[in-house]
């Protein structure tokens, strides 16, 4: 279904103002835009989070953001929490306790809470087939607790606990790719998704809650706090994450991929990394064969994504 | 192999965990989310078969880990479900964090745990280390003695801990191997009469409840953490009268009543051993030797170690003039294992006197027959003569040196 | 107010009454405020979609104004406004003019 942005702006805001999240945090922006593309669809949805920013900062006792059910539980386990609650709504459903209003149930939860010490807990969601929509707050680091390196931190960039000192130039590795392995878990629907191509996401929204079974969609979240920028460029990064194809937008749905928004011209990845200083030490001479490896990679995995896509 | 409905009161051999899996069959829980562990295997496996069978409603969640297990049955019971769980040792120990959470979020889980050690060195036989590990973390606590106690404790659990004085989570204690593996004797009680005392599940609110959105577990400052916390500390301390009201009840529909304590022989006792679980079965044994002997020997079996019962445990063993704590658990440090540091406490904080020494005993499914009882009890009638207690207080039974 | 004792408090840890953190006046973090010229708005609704704080108030698919008890002021609306319509203005300047 066709979404106008003309006629979701008069829903009920799902999320209300007043949580602490910091001036110009992206995950309230990516929670507003898929609780919208959800209410657009008519359904009633329930949603969990992991510790977290987002945890902290929308439910200060006695004070909730939410104007949906939320739940927190603990940091790892968001995603078997939620998958829970919707096994015991079919349930009730089944045994005739409940009406069945087609719930969706939605987590919110960051990449550290995702990627490292909750991978095993969404894997065993997703090989259960258990129906949630998980939506990764991906901004790249332990934004909350100080901005220590996840497994989702890109390459060479600066964290507390990948620091630039004089042996070490920040992150080590290049970062995890969880959405093939929720492909290798067989999950069927996955994607990547930014903020600032709201319509974009909020397909992918849609598509997630008309699916049978786990999806899970990767959103690239840039933290003006962590990744060092201005507040107003929050949107603005996340178009140049796109356009250098450090966060290509694709889908897969059922094993095969589709790429869901093309740069209309594939900017360097120095667009991109000059753009935050988390990354202004690769600018250094001793530094430049990190940015290489980083477009070397972007470049690689970009004809890759073309050639699955191309695939029947 | 599965049996079908239990129209009248029949007696049944049955192994310990099987004897849980039965009373689960009967309570019928909306949600059992559960992780293989030796000695628990066996509930979670004949319980497989009952959900496979359809002779149970209940949605089972064959989770990835204990983390899971426990993190699933909160989800489960924010929902409005009736959930169940079954682990031990270091699967008890993997949901640790999550145990605090369930607590907190007032969530009437009902788990039983096969008492099983905790690693390394690795072993998966029997002591209460995985239950006195986790004694702070806001769940009650009771211990089955025998196989008839196991089923029982099961049925039971679930009223305390739907209880709205209580409503927390419980652990149904039994000893791994050899209450759980081993054939026993249970009346099972008819499936009807069953259904009837378990009732319905009547949750404090509903996450499912989409028409008035709620907020579960929110983030508290330390403007309101203290007060949640409070709430837990009289929860808790409800089931001290909670548990002993829900035992008059079950007696009612059963003829087997249940306490905090159970005495034996301890009325006219000058010696006394203080024990909870399996162990009392070869206590008691000793206990009737001695008696033969001219011995004025007597036994407190606990049942209830959280909330602790002090107030009946110093009425029940006041009158003695020796006393032995029996722990079975691997609970390293202090001046002795928490069954006898909270008896002390318990005595001291009513200026009362006792002797008392601390027996470390069975760690790691190491035996203890009733000869070794015995020699206790001998142990503790020098004390009573001599009034002297020879160091060490805290004592280590059966262990080479 | 007063805070509650936990005699008074729900048991577990539940908030009943939902988005009431819309007490909490999150504007006072300001220091620059965002300023509409209605001329220019094309009512595309591209700030709406991109405020973190909802405080893009619209009416009938119309943007009406700025929530300005919660705007924090971050700057992304005028930032991405297509129509160049928002422009940021120093808080003290604004609460000055206000005043007058």
């Amino acid at each position: 279904m066709a979404i106008k942005l003309n006629e979701i702006c008069n829903q009920e805001e799902k999320i209300a103002p007043g949580h602490r999240a910091c001036h110009g945090c992206p995950e309230t922006i990516i929670v507003r835009q898929v609780l919208h593309a959800i209410t657009a669809m008519g359904k009633p949805v329930i949603t969990a989070s992991p510790t977290g920013c987002l945890e902290v900062c929308t439910s200060p006792y006695p004070q909730t953001a939410w104007r949906v059910p939320w739940i927190h539980n603990a940091f790892e386990n968001a995603s078997s929490t939620l998958a829970a609650v919707w096994t015991t709504y079919r349930h009730f459903v089944k045994q005739g306790k409940m009406e069945d209003r087609d719930i969706k149930f939605v987590v919110f939860g960051g990449d550290g809470a995702t990627y490292d010490i909750g991978l095993q807990f969404i894997s065993g969601v997703v090989e259960r087939g258990q129906q949630i929509i998980y939506v990764c707050l991906n901004n790249e680091a332990y934004m909350n607790t100080g901005v220590q390196r996840s497994a989702a931190t890109p390459l060479g960039a600066w964290t507390t606990t990948s620091p630039v000192g004089k042996v070490i130039p920040g992150k080590t590795e290049h970062r995890k790719d969880l959405v093939g392995m929720m492909v290798a878990n067989g999950i069927p629907y996955t994607a990547q998704a930014a903020p600032h191509a709201w319509r974009d996401l909020m397909t992918k929204t849609q598509k997630a809650a008309s699916i049978e079974g786990p999806s899970y969609i990767d959103v690239i979240t840039p933290c003006p706090r962590g990744w060092r920028f201005p507040i107003d460029e929050t949107i603005y990064l996340s178009r140049l994450a796109v356009e250098t194809c450090m966060w290509p937008l694709y889908e897969v749905e059922y094993g095969k991929y589709k790429i869901t928004s093309r740069p209309t011209q594939k900017k360097p990845v120095t667009e991109y990394l000059k753009a935050q200083r988390r990354f202004e030490h690769l600018f250094l001479p001793e530094n430049k064969h990190i940015i290489d490896e980083l477009q070397r990679k972007v470049d690689e995995d970009w004809e890759r994504l073309q050639k699955l896509a191309e695939m029947d | 192999m599965v049996e079908a409905m239990v129209k009248k009161p029949l007696i049944k051999a049955l192994e310990g965990d099987k004897a849980v899996a039965e009373a689960m069959r009967q309570i019928n829980p909306d949600v059992v989310a559960a992780y293989p562990i030796t000695p628990q295997t066996e509930i979670v496996m004949e319980f497989a078969e009952l959900v496979a069978e359809g002779l149970v409603d209940t949605e089972y969640i064959r989770v990835e880990s204990e983390h899971a297990a426990m993190s699933s049955c909160i989800g489960a019971t924010s929902a409005g479900a009736r959930a169940m769980t079954a682990t031990c040792g270091p699967g008890l120990a993997l949901m640790w964090e999550t145990l605090w959470v369930a607590s907190g979020l007032r969530c009437p889980i009902v788990m039983a745990v096969v008492n099983r050690s905790f690693s390394a060195p690795l072993n998966i036989l029997t002591d209460q280390t995985d239950m006195m590990g986790s004694r702070d973390s806001g769940w009650v606590q009771i211990y089955a003695e025998n196989h008839q106690e196991v089923y029982d404790n099961a049925i039971q659990a679930v009223r305390i801990a739907e209880h709205p004085d209580v409503m927390l989570p419980i652990m149904c204690g039994h000893a791994g191997f050899v209450l759980g593996h081993t054939l026993g004797r249970v009346e099972v009680l008819p499936d009807e009469v069953v259904r009837k005392f378990v009732g319905e599940y009547k949750p404090l609110y509903s996450i499912l409840d989409i028409e008035h959105p709620k907020t579960i577990g929110a983030y508290d400052h330390w403007d309101y953490f203290f007060e949640h916390r409070r709430q837990l500390f009289e929860a808790i301390n409800n089931a001290l009268r909670v548990i002993p009201e829900i035992g008059q009840e079950y007696g009612k529909i059963s003829g087997r009543y249940y306490r905090l304590v159970e005495p034996y022989r301890l009325d006219d006792a000058e010696v006394a051993i203080l024990i909870i679980g399996s162990g009392a079965g070869a206590c008691r044994e000793a206990v009737d030797e001695m008696r033969q002997k001219g011995v004025k020997a007597g036994m407190l079996k606990v049942r209830c170690f959280r909330p602790f019962p002090a107030d009946e445990i110093v009425k029940a063993l006041k009158h003695t003039k020796a006393v032995a704590a029996m722990d079975r658990c691997e609970c390293f440090g202090a001046e002795g294992g928490p069954l006898f540091i909270e008896t002390c406490s318990a005595f001291f904080n009513r200026g009362l006197p006792m002797k008392m020494v601390d027996y470390f005993y069975g760690l790691g499914g190491r035996d203890t027959v009733p000869a070794e009882f015995c020699d206790i009890f001998r142990e503790l009638s020098k004390i009573a003569e001599t009034g002297e207690i020879k160091p060490p207080i805290v004592r280590y039974l059966a262990v080479r040196e | 107010m007063a805070l509650k004792g936990w005699k008074e408090l729900e048991p577990g840890v539940v908030i009943l009454e939902p988005g009431n953190t819309i007490e909490y006046k999150s504007g006072r973090w300001r220091t620059f405020r965002p300023v509409l010229d209605m001329e220019k708005c094309i009512h595309c609704m591209i700030c709406w979609v991109y405020c973190p704080d909802s405080c893009i108030m619209v009416k009938d698919s119309k943007i009406v104004g700025f929530d300005y008890e919660h705007c924090k002021g971050c700057g992304i609306c005028a930032h991405e406004c297509p129509k160049d319509a928002i422009t940021m203005i120093e808080e003290v300047k604004a609460k000055a003019e206000e005043v007058k």
